[in-house]
């Protein structure tokens, strides 16, 4: 019974965590009966994958910047005015696609340092910054495109958004085999880290988690991969961007955890002076989070870019926005020090299922906007309730 | 014939585990100054607090008596209403509204909620005329300086139609001039029949101005003295202030002193926003390996600005003056820096500038120290949690687990999470700025003895104290500082709280830089 009620107690304290993955499930639930089971078909779980993947990338540069206590409005601009510089230097330049996403990345460092020396060295407000970015940006972004489209690219530069990895089953087999290699690859790789940190925990004598917690958690995780994998695999394959999104979600998530720098963001947004009085170089960390959302811009410009197939002078409007809330809903505080880089991800899950269930629906933009207004206030008034309950932090 | 205006009591304050005020009474006559003294914490603000319904009627025990009413204030706006105004220590002014906006702040010369700009700066003019501000009442008060603030606040006061005029600290941000003027201009109202406490360190001030002084001590009335008919001199009320039993709250210790580890050399720190005032004056300090070094200052007097300057120039502008590591100039003119050549500065304010409270114990511990327990900058949060437990243990931090908030612990358990954190940076010179500020005897006697191993294992402490018992308690050298300029080097033999105090409260000489 001790043990029971000790496992219990454990997940009051995950609470935040866990109330977030049951939100997400409930409201997939939710949709999938809603929509009588298309939610879930492996055509809509590729699409809502594929459609949400900039905002997921966007995401996760924001809940680095919010947890340092920052804001960052100037987002979209900056995906706008990269899909446009991609635009002018592959059909004007003739700069070959490749060496143009790696010019667009260094575009986006380059705004990254010119927000971040205002802000960190110069000391003016996040905010006010980059909401200057937010109209410089896109002022640059109509003088460069001269108020016109371009379109289209080259298919190689498209498959970055709307591409998938090869079938190697040629078109024909059931499920695609490298996808379920990933996904089988991906799910070992999860339980072997699993089981590594719990006994190195184990060897340093560190009290853990409860095992049944432990378990019940690795085998969700893993179901969860594994299912969207069996989805994938029997629709196209894997789409390109969930690789990026992949491999940033993982790295950030790791960067964020357990690097020196990932330390250094949670104690400036938990305290600056400390920080500061501490040796952490607090000018220099928030600079290179600015540099940081910079480049990850880029990269959310230029998929958003290639999947549209179109630069366009109004890309990205309001992108900062659901980005923004993603990170909140996901758990992180507006006064910074609390956020995680899976929360983020999760918080813009649930609003990409909520955008897309709607519209299967046929629920017009005026409903979406205002439902998804009310659960961002809901998700952080869930927060705040639970902050005083547990007697404040 | 009672000429008392007020007369407090049997004030009894309590605060959860602490009697802050007991059984204190407290009469003050008509058209008098009384000066209120004490050492930092000795329960002077709270007994004005109680006065003036910062602490509203029903929190304390006791009885006030106003003009012969018994009064119960439930807010400073009902305090107000009768004639009780208090000006604080940190001015309470809007430093981008005008001095006229300002003196008429909540009570704006109106007409149907329109302000009538013509009578507040007309009726300002002559306020200002009164407390001899000569400045124009539409400047704006962040272009004043900080003595003719406290003009402006007193102003204010008396626009007001103030009876009893309560200043905390006056003179505690200002320098000589600006001081002597608020000197006159306290007994000039007194010729206008205003009634003023004065809560004050500078003795020779309560001297110059106050009719009778009382002094306070651990929350206890010791006495009132009268200043005119008793020859009442300094030490007398020194004597008062300290004059407590020492007892055995400090761990025995042998100090086992070694070479010079720091030295600081002709140090000069200005005011990060007033640029001419100095804060720190010509300061020269040494600590040497094992030796317990205090710093003994009242509130203002420039200790924790010399401390914070010396690590990082965390602190003030305009620094100049040499630090000496182990005999070799070396620079100190970042955190990181300081840090780097071995020294650990933990604060006097836990929560504003040592801790991260929204984080965990073990997190909190290893800031500092990130590069010990991490390779290629990628954390081992194992072993840091190793560490964690490791100081949880020697430290004796009272919480669940390593992976308890910050915030929710006590206060001698948060100052040993930040002890903790720069034991592990393994500092060759810790300054310990009011190590036990706020928390309870049990827990300082456990700071005392780690204070001691941490001079036995070979590093230098400096610690930076207002309780004077505790300094006397724990250094083996102790500083006086007065003004912003180290008045005094007591070994420890010599130091008792009344020589202290002298040094602590008045400049050796008068030297003409």
């Amino acid at each position: 019974m001790s043990a029971f009620r000790s496992a219990f107690n454990y997940l009051g304290s995950q609470l935040r965590q866990v109330g977030l993955i049951i939100a997400l499930l409930a409201i997939t639930i939710f949709f999938q009966i809603a929509t009588s089971g298309i939610t879930l078909k492996p055509i809509n779980v590729s699409n809502l994958i594929v459609q949400n993947s900039y905002i997921l990338i966007l995401a996760v540069g924001m809940v680095m910047v919010i947890i340092a206590g920052h804001i960052d409005l100037s987002v979209g601009s900056v995906v706008a005015f990269v899909g446009a510089m991609a635009g002018v230097m592959i059909t004007q330049w003739n700069i070959p696609w490749w060496a143009a996403i790696v010019l667009c990345l260094g575009v986006g460092a380059v705004v990254g340092v010119w927000q971040g020396f205002w802000i960190a060295y110069f000391g003016i407000p996040a905010f006010i910054v980059t909401l200057a970015g937010m109209l410089t940006f896109r002022g640059l972004t109509q003088i460069a495109l001269q108020n016109q489209q371009i379109s289209p690219f080259p298919d190689e530069f498209r498959a970055l958004g709307s591409g998938f990895l090869p079938d190697l089953g040629g078109g024909t087999s059931l499920l695609e085999p490298l996808t379920m290699g990933i996904g089988l690859l991906a799910t070992a790789l999860l339980v072997a880290q699993g089981i590594r940190s719990r006994l190195a925990r184990k060897k340093y004598d560190v009290e853990d988690e409860p095992f049944a917690w432990f378990i019940l958690k690795l085998v969700f995780t893993a179901g969860i991969i594994l299912f969207i994998t069996y989805l994938l695999a029997s629709y196209r394959g894997t789409p390109i961007v969930l690789v990026v999104l992949g491999l940033l979600t993982v790295v950030y998530a790791a960067v964020m955890a357990n690097s020196v720098f990932g330390r250094h963001v949670y104690a400036i947004g938990g305290n600056l002076n400390a920080a500061a009085l501490s040796g952490v170089k607090t000018k220099r960390v928030t600079f290179m989070l600015f540099v940081n959302m910079g480049v990850i811009s880029a990269l959310a410009g230029l998929i958003f870019t290639a999947q549209l197939n179109l630069a366009n002078p109004k890309a990205g409007d309001g992108f900062e926005l659901d980005a923004i809330a993603a990170v909140f809903i996901g758990g992180a505080a507006v006064t910074g020090g609390i956020g995680t880089v899976t929360g983020a991800i999760i918080g813009g899950l649930i609003i990409g299922l909520l955008n897309n269930g709607m519209s299967i629906l046929g629920v017009g933009t005026e409903y979406q906007q205002l439902i998804k207004g009310l659960v961002l206030l809901a998700a952080v008034a869930f927060d705040v309730y639970n902050k005083r309950r547990s007697g404040g932090r | 014939m009672t000429t008392n205006i007020l007369e407090m009591r049997s004030i009894t304050k309590t605060f959860p585990g602490v009697k802050a005020l007991q059984d204190v009474s407290l009469a003050v006559q008509r058209g008098h100054i009384h000066a209120i003294c004490g050492e930092n914490g000795a329960g002077k603000s709270t007994l004005m607090k109680v006065l003036s319904g910062v602490y509203p009627a029903g929190t304390y025990d006791g009885e006030i008596v106003f003009e012969n009413e018994t009064v119960a204030f439930k807010s400073i706006n009902e305090s107000e209403a009768t004639g009780v105004v208090i000006i604080h220590q940190e001015l309470a002014l809007s430093p981008f509204l005008s001095i006229a906006e300002n003196i008429f702040l909540g009570n704006e010369q109106q007409s149907g909620g329109w302000i009538d700009w013509n009578k507040t700066n007309l009726e300002a003019a002559k306020l200002l005329a009164r407390v001899g501000l000569k400045d124009n009442p539409i400047t704006k008060v962040r272009d004043i300086g900080v003595g003719k603030q406290q003009l402006v606040e007193i102003a204010k006061a008396l626009s007001k139609e103030v009876k009893l005029l309560i200043l905390d600290e006056p003179t505690a941000a200002l320098n000589d001039e600006d001081s002597a003027h608020l000197l006159d201009l306290m007994k000039h109202l007194k010729g206008q029949g205003i009634t003023s406490i004065m809560i004050s360190h500078k003795l020779n001030e309560i001297k110059a101005v106050a009719d009778e002084v009382t002094i306070i001590r651990d929350g206890k009335l010791i006495e009132t003295l009268d200043m005119h008919t008793d020859d009442i001199s300094e030490e007398r009320i020194i004597k008062g202030m300290v004059g407590r039993d020492l007892g055995s709250r400090y761990p025995d210790h042998t100090p086992h002193i070694g070479e010079e580890l720091l030295r600081v050399e002709d140090w000069n720190v200005y005011h990060p926003l007033d640029h001419q005032r100095k804060v720190v004056k010509d300061a020269n300090i040494s600590v040497r390996a094992g030796e317990i070094v205090g710093i003994a200052g009242l509130m203002g007097a420039g200790r924790t600005e010399l401390a914070m300057s010396v690590f990082g120039h965390s602190y003030g502008h305009n620094i100049s003056g040499k630090v000496y590591k182990n005999g070799a100039l070396v620079d100190t003119s970042t955190v990181a820096a300081a840090i780097d050549h071995g020294l650990a500065y933990a604060t006097e304010d836990r929560k504003r500038y040592g801790l991260n409270l929204i984080e965990d114990i073990k997190r909190n511990i290893s800031l500092v120290s990130l590069h010990k327990i991490s390779k290629r900058g990628w954390v081992d949060s194992n072993q840091e949690i190793v560490v964690a437990e490791r100081y949880r243990k020697s430290m004796n931090i009272k919480a669940p687990s390593v992976e308890a908030l910050a915030g929710k612990l006590s206060g001698g358990n948060q100052q040993k999470v930040v002890l903790s954190k720069w034991m592990f940076s393994d500092p060759d010179v810790l300054i310990l700025d009011e190590p036990t500020r706020g928390i309870d005897v049990g827990a300082k006697y456990e700071i005392y003895g780690i204070i001691n191993k941490l001079a036995d294992d070979g590093k230098g402490v400096i610690v930076i104290s207002s309780e004077l018992p505790e300094l006397i308690g724990i250094c083996d050298r102790i500083y006086t500082i007065f003004e912003g300029r180290i008045t005094a080097d007591v070994p420890r033999g010599q130091a008792t709280a009344e020589y202290l105090m002298q040094h602590m409260t008045q400049e050796r000489e008068k030297d003409n830089r």
